[in-house]
């Protein structure tokens, strides 16, 4: 900040700093029409960066996943990888919604500049349900086994979800590639329409909220709901959505099963590496999984050869 | 005067966009005839208002023409145009008339107006309209929901080519909650014309 005061020294003082002090927004700028908005960043992969926005009314939420162009590439490689995954990826979304299976819908798309709209998800990630769940594990073991049966029993029915949306997408023939539990979504229920702004904003620290002030913004102070919103955030209750499906497959019928087997074994592994206590939860997915359609016990068996093996299929024949 | 929506579409802001409803139109033939002879002053998109399932479907449509337009890379000679075209899911522009556009037989129509040009106001395109469309105007609400009173469900199914959503209903069944039927439709209008002509 120091530098840019000393190259110009004609600003106004007190000026609100440029957003790009921020560290943990990249640099990059959007291409149109979301060169001249304000964005907030969700997260980002290494193809992509995801945002947070409205599209088509200011009060419809949505997700907005750009893929910036990767200098490294020659231009027109670039344009082409960058199209055929966008398109991938929205087309096998349409499909799933085409099918039934939930996932967020597609709101939006511009293949030559990158960006993908789309609906936006009001809840939790399964695995945030899940390390929620593993913390009160740990501190009902220290303080003796009471009172954890009926926790349990809406867990197991969560797991049952999972299990039943998982066959839900592998039916229809499509392989999700990267299913971990970050992947899965819990969705709130619709039930009081009411506040949602503070819920997205999450805690913040006194000093964050000086921050805030300075720059003229100020947080809603959640602390009058903060009861009912705890109960809100420990609900298990919701239909899990499916996200991401930036390396999903739909495929004919040679390899399925393989592919279907492996999408079940990335996630056992999300689940192992949770906690312990979750491999037990796990189970109660396959079991809902191998119910779920057809095919299903196959794939089960399948999963076997490919835990002996791993992810990766052998090279020797 | 017809009654007059206003509205700027997120990220847009500059480019108000002005619509209109109106039920027991008389004069279909006559604006369409105007269309078909590319009379500038009814530089309009014209739509049977029985093929527009939701608000959202005629604002992605408008989303796409707008984007189009300023990127330059339109389909169709204005973005008038290239809205009827965008509602289409697939790269014919005259079937895009056919289907969306109205006829002579339409007795609801919605006209809709791209302010790309200071002149056209609200108010310029509120009097226009109320001289030359023969029908009752009808207000439109905050939330646009009476754009989407005169759809005609299987008619737009048949467009879009959707089953009857036998399949939609046991996902619904599987996943616990059960789904908005119309809502999930409307989510798969929205992808089909989100990826057309890709």
């Amino acid at each position: 900040m120091a530098p840019a005061e000393t190259i110009e020294p004609t600003a106004a003082p007190l000026q609100a700093p440029p957003p790009p002090t921020d560290p943990e927004r990249p640099l990059h700028t959007l291409p149109p029409p979301f060169t001249e908005s304000h964005l907030e960043v969700l997260t980002q992969g290494a193809e992509a960066l995801v945002y947070k926005t409205v599209f088509l009314t200011p009060d419809t939420p949505c997700v907005v996943k750009y893929r910036p162009p990767k200098p490294y590439r020659h231009p027109i490689l670039d344009r082409r990888l960058t199209k055929a995954r966008l398109l991938a990826e929205a087309r096998v979304l349409v499909r799933c919604m085409r099918d039934g299976v939930a996932v967020p819908g597609v709101l939006g798309a511009d293949w030559e500049a990158g960006w993908l709209v789309l609906e936006w998800v009001e809840g939790r990630t399964v695995r945030k349900v899940l390390d929620g769940w593993a913390e009160r594990v740990v501190q009902k073991g220290k303080e003796g086994m009471d009172r954890v049966s009926e926790q349990d029993e809406a867990m197991l029915g969560l797991m049952q979800r999972v299990g039943r949306a998982v066959g839900k997408l592998h039916e229809i023939g499509v392989c999700h590639g990267d299913l971990t539990t970050s992947n899965l979504m819990l969705r709130t229920l619709e039930k009081q329409p009411t506040q949602e702004a503070p819920k997205s904003r999450g805690r913040l620290t006194t000093s964050e909220m000086r921050m805030m002030a300075e720059d003229g913004v100020f947080p809603d102070f959640p602390s009058v709901s903060r009861g009912k919103e705890q109960d809100e955030a420990e609900s298990l209750e919701g239909e899990i959505i499916l996200i991401d499906f930036g390396l999903a497959s739909h495929s004919t019928q040679n390899l399925q099963d393989e592919d279907r087997a492996v999408d079940l074994y990335v996630l056992e592994r999300a689940f192992a590496a949770t906690h312990p206590a979750a491999e037990p939860l796990f189970k109660e997915v396959l079991k809902a999984y191998g119910e779920s359609f057809k095919g299903a016990m196959a794939v089960l068996k399948r999963l076997e050869d490919v835990r002996l093996r791993g992810r990766k299929r052998s090279m020797l024949g | 005067m017809a009654s007059i929506y206003t509205l700027t579409i997120p990220h847009y802001p500059t480019h108000p966009i002005h619509i209109a409803l109106f039920r027991s139109v008389r004069n279909a033939a006559h604006l369409r005839a105007q269309l078909l002879s590319a009379n500038p002053s009814f530089d309009y998109a014209f739509l049977d208002a029985t093929t527009i399932l939701s608000y959202h479907q005629l604002l992605l449509a408008a989303q796409l023409a707008l984007h189009a337009h300023l990127t330059g890379r339109s389909k169709t000679r204005t973005p008038h145009s290239e809205l009827v075209f965008r509602l289409h899911p697939n790269n014919n522009i005259g079937e895009s008339y056919r289907k969306f556009g109205i006829n002579n037989a339409s007795s609801t129509l919605i006209a809709i107006k791209f302010s790309l040009d200071p002149e056209i106001t609200g108010e310029s395109v509120a009097r226009h309209l109320g001289e030359v469309v023969e029908g009752e105007s009808v207000d439109i609400g905050p939330n646009g929901e009476e754009l989407a009173m005169f759809a005609d469900v299987a008619k737009i199914r048949k467009i879009f080519k959707l089953n009857d959503g036998g399949k939609g209903k046991e996902g619904a069944a599987v996943n616990g909650e059960a789904r908005d039927e119309r809502k999930q439709m409307e989510s798969v209008i929205l992808g089909t014309i989100a990826l057309k002509g890709s």
